[in-house]
C-alpha cells in the first residue's frame, strides 16, 4: 500500500509544482473573474465543473492506472471471466446523472438572470460591420464608428518588420473606445450591416452575435472604473481578427461629461459641411476616412487584391465618371462586399476620400468634391 | 467453420484482375477497403499539412508568412478535408474491410454500388481542392458556411456545393450499403444482438448519415439559390433568417458529429477485449448507449450556436439534452475500464492507442460537459478552449481509433506482423505530441483567444508557440506510420489466422491475409 502511496506522491507533486510555477510566470491561463457579478458568478461556475470534472477524471483515470499496473499478462494474471454486473451498470448510470442535475440547476438559474434585459438605465445599440463596429448611445444622439487603432494596422501587415511583442495591446486597441457608466444596468442591442459578427468582452461575460436583420439583446452592470477590451467572436471575413471591442468604463459624471462632449463635436462635424474645403485639406481627412473605412479591402496604397477586391489606383472606370463614384460610395454596390458607406461617413468624410481617391497614387485628376455635392447627391 | 478450406474448393473461384485496372473496376469489398483507406491517408496528409501552415503562421503574434483572406481559406479547407476526407473514408474502408468477415458474408450487399461510391471521391476532392487555384481563391466562411458570408465567396463557391454534393451522394450510398449488408448477409445465428460492436457502431452510424446527409445537401442547395436564383431562404432584407441556415446546419452537423465517433467507439469496444483477454463488459449496455447517444444526436444541434440569442426555453432545452449526453458516454467509459479490470493485459500498438483513445477522448468529453453549460458557454464560445475540445475528440478521439484499427487488423490485411517497435513509437510520439499540440490550447481559449484569426495579441504567444511546436512534432510522427504499413505490405513475419492471443471473432478465422473471397458458404453461429 505504502509503495502506491509513493509511487502516486510524485506525479502529484510534480503537477502541483508545474502549476504553481505557471501561476507564477503570469501566463494566462484561466478564465478572467471579470468585472460584474455575473462575470463572477460565472467564473465560480465554471471553476466548479472544471473542479468536478477534474475529480472524475482523477477517480476514472486512478482506476485505469491501478488496472494497468496490476492487471497485466506480465504479471502472470489469470484473467476473470465476468462481463455484467447491473448493480454497478445502475450505479454509474445513476451517479452521473444526479451530478449532472446538480451542476443543471445553477446554471439555469444563472442564465435565467443573464436573460432578463429589462429595467435598463441606457441602452446601446451594437452594429457589427465588416470590419469595425458602430455605437450609438439611442436618445442621447450620439453614434459613432470604433475602427482597430491605427498602430496596430501598420504593425499587422504582412511582414510589417514591427516587432508587435513590444506593442501594448496589439490587435485590442481601437480609435474611438465606447465610453459606459460603472454601477448601471446597461442594455446592449445588437445587429449587424451585413455578416455575422459576435461581440464580446470576456470581464463582463457577455458574448452574443450580430446578425444582419435581427436585433439581439443582453445587458452588463460594470462594477469596477477601467478599460475592458474583447474581440470579434464570429468568422466575419477576412479581418475578423482586426476588429477589437474596447470598453472604457467611468463614473456616471464622467460619463454625463463625455455624452456631452460628443454632442458637441456631432454638431460641429454637421455645420463643417456647409462650407467650402480646399484640397490640401480634403486630402489630409480623405487619408484618414480612406485608411479606416477603405483600406481593409482596397489596401492601402489602393492596389487592391486581385480577384477579391479591385484595385483604385489607375481604375480607369472610377476615374473617367466621377458621379458613379459618388454613387457607388454612398449606395453600395449589390452582390459585393462593397458597403453603402452613405449611413456611415458624413458629407464631409465622403467629400473628402472621394478627393483623395482621385488625387492620391498616381491618380492625379486635381477634382476636388465639396461636401455639398454629397449632399446633393444624396 | 473453415471457410478457407470449403473456399479452395469452390470451382469458379477467381482472384483479382491483374494491372492497374484491378482497382478502376473493383467491386471487391476489401479491394475497396484499401482503396478508401490509401485515399483518406493522402488527404490525412493534405489536411495536415494546412493544419501546419495554419500553426506556422499562428507559431509567433504578426503576420509572417500568409494573408487573412489565405489563412481563412486554410482553416475552412482543414476541416473540410479531415471531416469528409480523412475520418469518413477511413470509416467507410474499415467498414469495407470488416464489416462482411465480422458477420460471415461473402461481400458487402451492393458491390457495384461500393466501386461507385468510392470513386466518385476523388473527383468531388479534386474539385474542392482545385478551388484553391480559382479567382478569389478557395471557400474561407469556415466549414460551417454561414451565411451571409459564405455568400460572399467568390467563384469557388458553386464548385465548392458541387463537391459537397458528391461527397454527400458517395457517404449516402456508403451508408446504404452497410445498412444493406447488415441486415442481410448476416451468417444463419449470428442475432442482432451476437454482432460485434465495430458493426453495431457502423449500424447506428450507418443510419445517421442517412438521416443526415440529405439535410446537409438541402441547406447548401439553398445557399446556391440564394447565391444565384435570387431566393432569400437566409437573407433577412427578402424576408429569411440567416440563422434558419445555422439550425439546418447543426441539426446535420451534431449527427455528423457522433458519425465522426461511434466507429471509434466500436474500435474500441474490439480491441480492449482483445488485449485484455477478457469478454467486453456490458455489451447489452454498449449497444443501447450507443443508440442512446444518436438519438440524443438529434435533438442537442442548437449547443453549437447559444450565442445567436435563442428564446431561453430554447436555451435551457438544449443546455439540458446536451449535458444529459454524458451518460451514456459516462457508461461507456466505465464498461471499457471494467473490461480491463482483473484482466490479464497486454500493450501491443494497438491497445496503446485504445487506452490513448479512452483518456483523452475522456478529456474532451469533460471539456464538452463544460461548454454544454450555457451560462459558461457565453464565455467559451468561439474561442480556442473549443478548438482544443473537438480536437481532443476528433484527434486522439476518432483518429486514434483508426489508427488502432489499422495496427489490429493489419496483420489480418497484409498477412504479415508489423514493426512492433516502430509502432510504439509511433503511439508514443504521437502521444507527448498530440498533447503539447492541443492542451495549451485550453489555456488560451480560456485567456480569451478567439478562434480564426491569423494574428493575437502578445499576451496569447507563449502558448501558441508551444502549440506549433506539437503540431510539427505531431505531423512529422505519422510519417512513422506510412513507413510501418509500407514494411508491413512488403513482408515480415508471418501472422497466424488469429494474429492476437485474446482475439474472438469471425475475421479471425479467416487466413491471413484473407482470400480475395471469403465466406462464400455462410459460417454458422452457435
Amino acid at each position: 500500500m505504502s509503495r502506491v502511496r509513493k509511487t502516486l506522491q510524485i506525479p502529484l507533486l510534480a503537477i502541483l509544482a508545474l502549476w504553481a510555477e505557471m501561476a507564477l510566470a503570469d501566463w494566462e491561463t484561466n478564465l478572467t473573474q471579470g468585472v460584474t457579478e455575473i462575470s463572477r458568478e460565472v467564473y465560480w461556475m465554471h471553476m466548479a465543473v472544471m473542479g468536478i470534472c477534474a475529480v472524475i477524471g482523477l477517480v476514472v483515470f486512478g482506476v485505469m492506472a491501478v488496472s494497468i499496473i496490476r492487471h497485466r499478462k506480465s504479471r502472470g494474471v489469470t484473467p476473470a471471466t465476468f462481463h455484467e454486473n447491473i448493480v454497478a451498470e445502475v450505479i454509474w448510470t445513476v451517479i452521473p446523472f444526479a451530478i449532472l442535475i446538480g451542476m443543471a440547476i445553477p446554471a439555469a438559474k444563472a442564465l435565467i438572470k443573464m436573460e432578463d434585459t429589462s429595467d435598463a438605465d441606457l441602452t446601446l445599440k451594437i452594429t457589427g460591420y465588416q470590419w469595425k463596429w458602430e455605437y450609438e448611445y439611442l436618445d442621447k444622439d450620439v453614434r459613432f464608428f470604433s475602427n482597430l487603432a491605427e498602430t496596430s494596422r501598420e504593425a499587422a501587415a504582412l511582414d510589417s518588420g514591427i516587432d508587435v511583442t513590444k506593442m501594448e495591446h496589439y490587435l485590442l486597441e481601437v480609435d474611438n473606445p465606447v465610453v459606459l457608466p460603472v454601477g448601471k444596468k446597461i442594455r446592449f442591442l445588437l445587429t449587424s450591416n451585413d455578416v455575422i459578427h459576435a461581440w464580446w468582452i470576456p470581464e463582463f461575460a457577455v458574448k452574443k452575435d450580430a446578425i444582419p436583420g435581427f436585433i439581439n439583446q443582453m445587458w452588463t452592470n460594470i462594477d469596477e472604473p477601467g478599460t475592458y477590451r474583447g474581440q470579434c467572436a464570429e468568422l466575419c471575413g477576412k479581418d475578423h481578427g482586426y476588429m477589437p471591442v474596447v470598453v472604457e468604463a467611468v463614473s456616471e459624471e464622467e460619463f454625463d461629461a463625455w455624452i456631452l462632449e460628443q454632442q458637441e463635436l456631432a454638431k460641429a462635424e454637421l455645420e463643417s459641411g456647409d462650407r467650402e474645403w480646399a484640397l490640401a485639406e480634403l486630402m489630409e481627412r480623405g487619408e484618414k476616412t480612406y485608411q479606416s473605412a477603405c483600406a481593409a479591402c482596397h489596401q492601402p496604397t489602393g492596389t487592391g487584391i486581385p480577384g477579391a477586391f479591385p484595385a483604385l489606383a489607375g481604375n480607369a472606370e472610377m476615374l473617367a465618371d466621377l458621379d458613379g463614384h459618388i454613387d457607388t460610395l454612398i449606395n453600395g454596390r449589390a452582390g459585393t462586399a462593397m458597403q453603402a458607406f452613405g449611413s456611415q461617413l458624413s458629407d464631409v468624410d465622403i467629400a473628402a476620400v472621394v478627393t483623395y481617391a482621385r488625387n492620391a497614387w498616381g491618380n492625379d485628376t486635381g477634382d476636388v468634391i465639396q461636401p455639398s455635392q454629397i449632399k446633393d447627391a444624396r | 467453420m473453415n471457410a478457407q478450406a470449403t473456399h479452395a474448393d469452390h470451382h469458379d473461384d477467381h482472384g483479382p484482375a491483374p494491372g492497374l485496372m484491378r482497382w478502376v473496376t473493383t467491386t471487391n469489398h476489401k479491394d475497396i477497403g484499401t482503396l478508401y483507406l490509401l485515399f483518406s491517408l493522402l488527404m490525412f496528409f493534405i489536411g495536415g499539412l494546412m493544419a501546419l501552415i495554419i500553426r506556422t503562421e499562428l507559431f509567433q503574434p504578426g503576420l509572417q508568412i500568409v494573408n487573412p483572406h489565405f489563412f481563412n481559406q486554410m482553416t475552412t479547407m482543414h476541416a473540410l478535408i479531415m471531416i469528409f476526407g480523412v475520418v469518413m473514408p477511413a470509416f467507410v474502408g474499415l467498414a469495407n474491410w470488416m464489416l462482411p468477415i465480422m458477420i460471415g458474408a461473402p461481400d458487402m450487399a451492393l458491390p457495384r454500388m461500393n466501386n461507385w461510391s468510392f470513386w466518385i471521391l476523388p473527383f468531388g476532392f479534386g474539385i474542392m481542392l482545385s478551388t484553391l487555384f480559382m479567382d478569389g481563391g478557395g471557400p474561407a466562411a469556415g466549414w460551417t458556411l454561414y451565411p451571409p458570408l459564405s455568400l460572399q465567396g467568390g467563384d469557388s463557391f458553386p464548385w465548392l456545393i458541387f463537391s459537397i454534393h458528391i461527397l454527400g451522394v458517395s457517404s449516402i450510398m456508403g451508408a446504404i450499403n452497410v445498412v444493406a449488408t447488415i441486415m442481410n448477409l448476416r451468417a444463419p445465428g449470428m442475432t442482432y444482438m451476437k454482432m460485434p460492436l465495430f458493426v453495431w457502431t457502423w449500424f447506428i452510424t450507418a443510419y445517421l448519415l442517412v438521416a443526415v446527409m440529405p439535410v446537409l445537401a438541402g441547406a447548401v442547395t439553398m445557399l446556391l439559390t440564394d447565391k444565384f436564383f435570387d431566393t432569400s431562404f437566409f437573407n433577412a432584407a427578402g424576408g429569411g433568417d440567416p440563422v434558419m441556415f445555422q439550425h439546418i446546419f447543426w441539426f446535420f452537423g451534431h449527427p455528423e458529429v457522433y458519425i465522426l465517433i461511434l466507429p471509434s467507439f466500436g474500435i474500441v469496444s474490439e480491441i480492449i477485449p482483445t488485449f485484455s483477454r477478457k469478454p467486453l463488459f456490458g455489451y447489452a449496455s454498449m449497444v443501447y448507449a450507443t443508440g442512446s447517444i444518436a438519438f440524443l444526436s438529434f435533438i442537442v444541434w442548437a449547443h453549437h450556436m447559444f450565442t445567436v440569442g435563442m428564446p431561453l426555453a430554447g436555451e435551457l432545452f438544449f443546455m439540458f439534452t446536451t449535458m444529459l449526453i454524458a451518460v451514456p458516454t459516462g457508461v461507456k467509459v466505465f464498461n471499457w475500464l471494467s473490461t480491463m479490470w482483473r484482466g490479464a493485459m497486454t500493450f501491443e500498438t494497438p491497445m496503446l492507442f485504445a487506452l490513448g483513445f479512452v483518456v483523452m477522448f475522456t478529456i474532451g468529453g469533460f471539456s464538452g460537459i463544460m461548454l454544454a453549460m450555457t451560462p459558461i458557454d457565453f464565455q467559451y464560445h468561439d474561442t480556442y478552449f473549443v478548438v482544443a475540445h473537438f480536437h481532443y475528440v476528433l484527434v486522439p478521439g476518432a483518429i486514434y481509433g483508426i489508427i488502432g484499427a489499422c495496427y489490429y487488423w493489419l496483420p489480418k490485411w497484409t498477412g504479415n506482423m508489423y514493426n512492433e517497435t516502430l509502432g510504439k513509437w509511433h503511439f508514443w510520439l504521437s502521444t507527448i505530441f498530440v498533447n503539447i499540440l492541443f492542451f495549451p490550447m485550453h489555456f488560451v481559449g480560456l485567456a480569451g483567444m478567439p478562434r480564426r484569426i491569423p494574428d493575437y495579441s502578445a499576451q496569447f504567444a507563449d502558448f501558441n508557440a508551444i502549440a506549433t511546436v506539437g503540431a510539427f512534432g505531431f505531423g512529422f510522427s505519422q510519417l512513422l506510420m506510412v513507413v510501418l504499413v509500407y514494411k508491413c505490405v512488403k513482408g515480415g513475419e508471418k501472422a497466424t489466422d488469429q494474429v492476437w492471443e485474446g482475439a474472438q471473432g469471425l475475421e479471425w478465422t479467416l487466413s491471413s491475409p484473407p482470400p480475395y473471397h471469403s465466406f462464400s458458404e455462410q459460417p454458422v453461429i452457435k
